[in-house]
């Protein structure tokens, strides 16, 4: 099981991380990515395998001050 | 001072001809393209969250594709927040601009001056084009500064509330004594308060509650870009002396019609 921000969910292991957010429905050229507090960068997505364990923050911009 | 054509604005390397800098929170998003436009702003800042999943449009659909993004820290506590937020807005792709936000006290919003210093510094040595929002005190501008700051961003009042240039005489000092832009930010909330910033020397404004509660958001968005226009052009301009004491007429004081009597002038230089 991992978390994806803050949420739990199950069968996510061994996917890679582009996997996980076309499942999760997260557009790619509009977010960032931690996983366990490191960043992912864009060209590490097709390669970089999640683990059971696994924090992943999905971050975009909102509108701020 | 000579006004020349090419009054730019010079941050971290990169020239815009707006000096004013539009906050995009608080506003809804079909809001954001036509506030931007009447605004003539160059940079517009962001804020960084956990993405939402269910095909909602995100801002940058909405932001013109010449405009400068300045994402925000804003949710930061101390500087390692910061600086985790700041390396992850640069992840998304937005350039190398960061203003630094970090806040411990949620009442009035101030901003925390010495871990604003400390973000700096790393932000800084990473290649960031770093604007920290501080409260208005000296010391800590000239830290900034040495700290690698691209410019100094004061507040002139707290966050969305609208009150103006509460520390307008700290702003000035700032203006005075340091070698960076000084760009008002936080509390400007009309037009007039904008003005007022640039005829002191500031070099840009920002303003984002200001138009978010207006009336008519373009509208007001128009206003402010005509506002800090006129403050800058009366500041190269150099604006008249202040008479502390007394008045000096400001029409010829002879020549009066005369009433037909033979009495003199009323009213006649001593």
């Amino acid at each position: 099981m991992v978390t994806i921000n803050g949420e739990n969910r199950e069968d996510f292991n061994n996917l890679t991380v582009a996997e996980m957010l076309d499942r999760e429905g997260f557009d790619r050229s509009r977010i960032a990515i931690e996983i366990n507090g490191a960043i992912i960068s864009r060209k590490q997505y097709n390669e970089t395998l999640l683990h059971s364990g696994d924090s992943i923050e999905v971050v975009s911009f909102v509108g701020g001050g | 001072m000579m006004q020349s054509e090419d009054d730019k604005l010079i941050l971290g390397g990169h020239e815009f001809s707006s000096r004013f800098i539009l906050g995009s929170g608080k506003y809804s998003l079909d809001l954001i393209r036509a506030s931007v436009e009447q605004a003539g702003a160059e940079i517009i800042t962001l804020a960084l969250r956990r993405a939402n999943q269910d095909g909602r449009a995100n801002i940058l659909d909405y932001i013109p594709e010449e405009v400068t993004l300045l994402p925000n820290t804003s949710g930061a506590r101390n500087a390692d927040e910061a600086v985790r937020i700041a390396r992850l807005s640069r992840e998304v792709g937005c350039g190398d601009f960061v203003k630094i936000e970090i806040m411990r006290d949620t009442k009035y919003l101030l901003p925390d001056n010495s871990e604003t210093v400390k973000a700096t510094e790393i932000l800084a040595k990473e290649g960031f084009i770093v604007m920290p929002y501080m409260y208005p005190d000296l010391n800590v501008a000239r830290d900034l500064r040495e700290a690698g700051a691209a410019s100094i961003m004061p507040l002139a009042a707290p966050i969305g509330s609208n009150k103006g240039l509460c520390t307008k005489e700290f702003i000035q000092i700032l203006i005075d004594e340091i070698d960076l832009p000084i760009i008002v930010d936080a509390g400007i909330g009309k037009p007039s308060e904008a003005c007022a910033a640039m005829e002191m020397g500031a070099a840009a404004v920002m303003a984002n509650t200001g138009i978010a509660t207006a009336g008519d958001i373009p509208a007001m968005a128009e206003a402010f870009k005509l506002a800090v226009e006129a403050g800058r052009k009366a500041y190269l301009a150099g604006t008249g002396r202040v008479l502390e004491r007394g008045g000096s007429a400001s029409s010829p004081l002879t020549g009066y019609i005369q009433d037909g009597s033979a009495k003199e002038n009323w009213m006649h230089e001593e």
